[in-house]
């Protein structure tokens, strides 16, 4: 019986394990075990320790309104692969509360505050329990199903005010923004100061009272509008002259409750949202929506449009690469003519969405069971000479240009780094997990797609410092040039589409949740239905939110003007970040 | 050897700075403000500068470049305008920002609905080019346009696009997108043909 499935694949039955204190998911269409509040600590433990999940990929909320519940929902790993383990903790909506387990996963820190944040679930014994991405004033928690939002027209699209007697109007008149605007007793928006502000410039390490010289510690803001925080994003840092005692990163200023919209929205007016997460790479983003809600519905894409869809994730990880690596450079100083060069090839992929899907950047390219328009001969061939000619020697042009460059070396080599073990703990993801020597790849681990027929090696460097970072991007876009070239080569004739298209699919009741690897990382999304035309949950696990974890851990100690090298390396899209 | 590694660096931008100029050269004055000079400048051998001089250069648009819908309009023998639209209300429904409005016609003396619009609005402030309108339009009706330059200093008078502002001829439809055009004409009157052998059949 269990020879048919490698020993790596299969999941621990939690029941005999831990009677008592787990449960099987039993609903339809759910999956993994409910675990008992109290116990959850124990059981997730045992389960680092013991069993191997060392990798907490995902924490989120769900309210379950009508059943007066909230739940929260883990997915645990191993990072050696295979499927996840799904852990639920149930808690009466009142008065909800779980404990934190940010004791034994950093990398839970910033998902928990965001379900805080959003939902408004207590985690106990979480060491920074504060509000992430909506500001310290806001009144009520966004996500519950009782919230509703300044412009609130009516609880799922499509409203009915469009169609048949649709006279126009704008949202804003009809729902004027005061109308539905909650704000916390006694606020009064003249006197009011973020209390939060306070409790992060106090929280942050200083240098000793002892101190002889009487140093002052310096506390600096870097950012929210900062060049180098690639958008807007502010870094909190106490300075020790120059060196960094500590830092805590602010988040949350493109915030727009992307998963509240989601959930007004349609399954298939999603994708178009996506689009706009990382928007560097909207063909990822469509992936991963499009994984996730076919597992619900229990259908998989014919074989050409696989082949077109890893086509267009890989082109998507060597534009994204290309630019994290010219914008790196802008980043240490040398402006704007490594960007450029980089920019240069990103074009050109660009061109190759813009024919394909009707747009550069918003590419909405993915539906369930397919892709939404056919790649002609035309687009192949300039494909074919991009892959096979211009773009492997534009990677070697920059490894040329600068992989051995003094001021390169100089500004990176162990500059930020991150231990194996930190990566793991903090849920790292993508190639900033990889540089640190974690050999994780969702793409091997857990494949999706036609990824197990294609032939590449996970890029893995060991030192995890800034420089790896950026080697290991070379090393990614040419084995996505390896994938490309084995596509090229292979793709079949035949249709793109399984069934019809249809703008109101039908998504049997159940949970799903469907992970890419993205160019930055594991890009997540956690899809519940009620067997309506409406997700009841969507969740973005979002890469470049969750790898700011390891900010802290990778400037400490250093000076202040390697933290913007530092931030460049990770390679953050704030459009993710925030949601 | 300290510094070689910079050395090879500033070679790279040099050859890049050089090339340009001999791109320059070797294209004379095709190189800029031709439309030879703006595909040389984006085709994938593109050497040297790749920039363009936007607006007095613009890059061409593949068909399937999509920028807010339009609505499309079969001109009659006098020429009158023929909405293909029957205000079905699809497009309302499947929009993903709900910026589509439809007032459907109804019958004045039976007060059954009949097969057009009375009125037809887009708020293209808010439409987010997804193009699910014209993926999703059961008669070919709404198509994306390809005309992107649209900015304008009044957004409640310009950029709430009624049917007047929305209608544009089929001619115009087949002129941006003849491909899609044809396969579209094809499958037509295959249906047509399929419903006439099915009439005579039966
Ligand atoms: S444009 Fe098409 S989808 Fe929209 S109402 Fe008219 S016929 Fe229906
Ligand atoms: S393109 Fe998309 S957003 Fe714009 S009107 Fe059509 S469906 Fe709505």
């Amino acid at each position: 019986m269990s020879e048919a499935v490698p020993k790596i694949a299969q999941i621990p039955d939690l029941v005999n394990l831990f009677p008592n204190k787990v449960q099987l998911d039993t609903r339809p269409g759910y999956q993994g075990y409910i675990v008992g509040r109290e116990h959850l600590l124990d059981v997730v433990r045992q389960l680092r320790d013991e069993y191997g999940y060392d990798y907490l990929s995902s924490v989120t909320g769900v309210d379950y309104l009508p059943e007066g519940k909230m739940e929260v929902v883990y997915h645990l790993y191993k990072t050696l692969g295979g499927p996840a383990l799904v852990l639920k903790v149930q808690t009466p909506r009142e008065e909800p509360r779980v404990p934190s387990l940010v004791p034994l996963f950093r990398g839970a820190e910033f998902q928990e505050r965001e379900a805080w944040d959003l939902l408004g679930i207590r985690f106990e014994g979480h060491p920074d329990l504060r509000r992430i991405l909506m500001w310290e004033g806001f009144a009520g928690f966004p996500l519950r199903k009782d919230w509703r939002e300044p412009y609130f027209e009516e609880e799922a699209k499509p409203f009915k005010s469009r169609w048949p007697e649709g006279f126009v109007f704008r949202a804003e008149d009809r729902n004027p923004f005061g109308d539905n605007v909650q704000y916390p007793p006694g606020f009064d928006p003249e006197t009011w100061t973020s209390p939060d502000d306070e409790a992060v410039y106090r929280a942050l390490k200083r240098i000793g009272e002892d101190d002889d010289f009487h140093t002052d510690t310096l506390v600096v803001n870097l950012g929210p509008q900062h060049p180098s925080t690639h958008g807007v994003f502010r870094m909190v840092v106490s300075l020790s002259e120059e060196t960094i005692l500590d830092l805590k990163p602010i988040m949350g200023y493109l915030h727009r409750n992307h998963e509240k919209i989601g959930e007004r929205n349609t399954f298939l007016q999603n994708m178009p949202f996506t689009d706009r997460l990382d928007y560097l790479c909207s063909m990822s983003n469509n992936f991963g929506y499009a994984l996730a809600v076919e597992k619900l519905m229990g259908i998989k894409p014919p074989e050409r449009a696989e082949y077109i869809r890893v086509m267009m994730a890989e082109l998507t990880r060597f534009l994204n690469h290309i630019f994290a690596i010219g914008f790196l450079l802008n980043d240490l100083g040398a402006y704007f003519t490594p960007a450029l060069y980089a920019i240069e090839e990103r074009e050109l992929i660009l061109d190759v969405f813009e024919a394909v899907s009707g747009s550069r950047m918003m590419c909405n390219y993915f539906r369930f069971g397919g892709v939404a328009r056919d790649v002609s001969a035309d687009i192949l061939a300039k494909v074919r000479r991009l892959v096979y000619d211009r773009l492997p020697r534009k990677v070697d042009e920059m490894d040329e240009f600068l992989t051995h460059n003094e001021i390169v070396r100089e500004r990176c080599e162990g500059v930020g780094v991150l231990t194996a073990e930190q990566a793991i703990a903090n849920s790292a993801s993508g190639p900033v997990l990889r540089a640190s020597g974690v050999p994780y790849d969702v793409r091997r681990a857990e494949p999706y797609s036609i990824y197990d027929r294609l032939e590449f090696d996970v890029a893995v460097r060991y030192h995890g410092d800034i420089y790896d970072r950026y080697l290991i991007r070379l090393d990614e876009m040419r084995q996505s040039l390896r994938i490309l070239q084995q596509v090229l080569r292979d793709i079949p004739d035949g249709p793109i589409m399984t069934g019809k298209p249809q703008y109101q699919v039908r998504v049997p009741p159940g949970e799903a949740y469907g992970r890419v690897e993205g160019p930055k990382g594991e890009l997540g999304f956690y899809v519940v239905s009620n067997g309506k035309p409406n997700p009841w949950r969507y969740h973005v696990r979002a890469p470049s939110f969750i790898n700011l974890t390891s900010l802290a851990d990778m400037a400490i100690g250093h000076k202040v003007a390697d933290v913007v090298a530092i931030l460049g390396s990770i390679d953050i899209v704030l459009g993710e970040v925030d949601r | 050897m300290t510094g070689w590694g910079v050395l090879k660096s500033l070679w790279v931008t040099f050859k890049h700075l050089v090339v340009t100029y001999i791109e320059d050269l070797r294209y004379g004055k095709r190189r800029y403000f031709t439309p030879e000079g703006v595909e040389a400048r984006r085709s994938s051998d593109v050497r040297g500068i790749f920039t363009v001089q936007y607006p007095e250069e613009k890059l061409p648009v593949p068909e399937a470049f999509r920028y807010l819908p339009f609505l499309v309009y079969e001109e009659g023998p006098n020429g009158e305008k023929q909405m293909r639209c029957t205000s079905c209300g699809i497009c309302a429904k499947v929009c993903p920002p709900q910026c589509i409005w439809i007032v459907r016609r109804n019958d004045p003396q039976t007060g059954r609905p009949i097969p057009a619009p009375a009125a037809f609005y887009i708020d293209v402030d808010i439409c987010m080019n997804c193009g699910f309108c014209a993926e999703f339009c059961p008669f070919d009706a709404i198509k994306m346009d390809h005309d992107y330059e649209i900015a304008s200093y009044n957004r409640l008078s310009e950029h709430i696009y009624d049917l007047e502002k929305l209608a544009k001829p089929v001619s115009y439809y087949a002129s941006i997108r003849p491909t899609d055009y044809a396969l579209e004409e094809a499958a037509r009157a295959q249906k047509g043909d399929a419903k006439k052998a099915g009439s005579t059949a039966g």
